[in-house]
């Protein structure tokens, strides 16, 4: 993987990010590696973002790397109306492997194809989010120790939430089963579940939470955006519907997990956070361990 | 004949027969015949058994590389190619939809990379029945009914 950037998830293939994973597990054994010895990381992120941003530059610190960039476009040249392509010329310049995270989507691409330097994307507005999705994935290995055959539930907004379409596309390669809970204006768009049907696995859909709580290995839960509502009452109706509290794990599966990629708004209650089953800051935690195994594999140092 | 009075033969060329008559001046853009120095015809609303109307284009003196032709599929699927030399047709083919579109296509998602720097479009072809461009850069699929040219 020297060399090559990671823009969406299929740019790896599924040994390839297998490969990620085992470097992962042995970063989260040994997370202090002083591998990135004179290695400049830039991270450029035009729109706010907490875990991604602090979880790369987090990787890059634990690796004994030095990171430049900026967490707001505004104090930047970008302001004075400098294009991307220049932007990112300039900044190839000045470091060993660029980071970005742009609201215009295929961004990430473009930035990889005028770039000197190796690009990781991270996140192109609705488009791709792909090392979310290798934690994501990462995570359900941890829990379930295994990818292969599991039940996993998704859950809330399934059609504009790019890490859930990313993370289903990734997990046809383990001939997963998907239980799809969502209000019947937020269901998986037909674009995603073409890939469910070329590997011919099987997805149901369901509209009431508690149908699919004792099924399941993995509950996946995702915020519903208000933003994503042009008529405010609509988004009032869904906004409840799906509040996981902790007397619900009661009939889950002993091996269950509860994921989210956060921020959480009211979807997790937080008397859920101090169960065994809660799993969602471990999965942030593995955010790091991911993201060392990848800067380390794209600079050839793994 | 009157009919063939109306567009004079061909020594040597191609003739694009069979284009939709809206699509005529765009067939003319696609292929860059608005620079090109030899004789060009053009007859639109022209009639046609198949069809009704049609627009024909007939090009003097230039043969068209399958891969350069193949893009005008795009908006005149129905054509037909009839490569001319001395006044005796060589060949009549179809068209086919290339797997790759660069730099005609328009992408429909107004937050691509493509609308908002000065970058050349790229599509890879979804196989499916109607036209389907998956964006290479923000990879959303522009389809026939939101298809617009550059």
């Amino acid at each position: 993987m020297k060399g090559k950037s990671l823009i969406s998830i299929n740019d790896y293939t599924k040994e390839e990010q297998l490969r990620i994973l085992e470097i992962a597990k042995d970063f989260e054994s040994n997370p202090s590696q002083n591998l990135l010895n004179n290695k400049v990381v830039a991270t450029l992120f035009f729109e706010p973002s907490t875990r991604t941003r602090l979880s790369f530059e987090s990787a890059v610190c634990r690796l004994g790397g030095k990171v430049i960039g900026f967490s707001d476009s505004s104090s930047t040249s970008v302001k004075k109306g400098e294009s991307l392509k220049d932007t990112i010329i300039t900044v190839s310049n000045y470091s060993d492997l660029i980071v970005m995270r742009n609201p215009v989507e295929g961004s990430a691409r473009f930035a990889s194809e005028v770039s000197k330097v190796p690009v990781i994307n991270a996140g192109d507005g609705a488009n791709q989010h792909p090392t979310q999705t290798l934690l994501d994935l990462y995570t359900i290995l941890q829990t379930q120790h295994t990818l292969d055959d599991l039940h996993v539930a998704f859950v809330g907004d399934l059609k504009y939430g790019r890490t859930v379409h990313s993370l289903v596309i990734a997990l046809c390669n383990f001939n997963c089963t998907f239980h799809l809970v969502s209000p019947t204006e937020l269901k998986l768009p037909s674009a995603v579940k073409i890939h469910i049907k070329e590997k011919k696995l099987a997805y149901y859909q369901y509209t009431d939470l508690n149908d699919v709580l004792p099924l399941v290995d993995i509950l996946y839960m995702t915020r519903i955006q208000r933003e994503r509502f042009s008529d405010p009452l609509e988004y009032e109706r869904v906004k409840n519907l799906y509040n996981l509290n902790k007397s619900m794990l009661e009939h889950t599966k002993e091996n269950m997990k509860v994921l989210h990629p956060m921020p959480r708004v009211n979807e997790i209650d937080i008397d859920v956070d101090d169960s065994p089953k809660a799993h969602y800051f471990q999965q942030a935690l593995n955010g790091v361990y991911v993201r060392q195994a990848l800067i380390t594999s794209i600079l050839g140092l793994k | 004949m009157v009919k063939e009075l109306k567009v004079s033969a061909l020594e040597n060329g191609t003739v694009i027969d069979h284009i939709p008559s809206k699509s005529v001046f765009k067939v003319i853009k696609i292929l860059n015949l608005e620079n090109y120095e030899n004789q060009i015809l053009f007859g639109i609303n022209l009639e046609s058994k198949k069809f009704g109307t049609k627009g024909i284009i007939k090009v003097h003196n230039k043969y068209f590389k399958k891969e350069e032709i193949n893009k005008i599929a795009l908006v005149a699927p129905s054509a037909t190619l009839i490569t001319i030399k001395d006044f005796q047709i060589i060949e009549k083919t179809s068209l086919q939809i290339p797997n790759y579109i660069e730099g005609i296509v328009k992408c429909f998602n107004p937050n691509c990379i493509t609308n908002i720097e000065k970058v050349v479009t790229k599509f890879n072809l979804v196989p499916d029945q109607e036209i389907k461009l998956r964006c290479h850069y923000c990879e959303k699929i522009t389809g026939k009914n939101n298809l617009a040219f550059i």
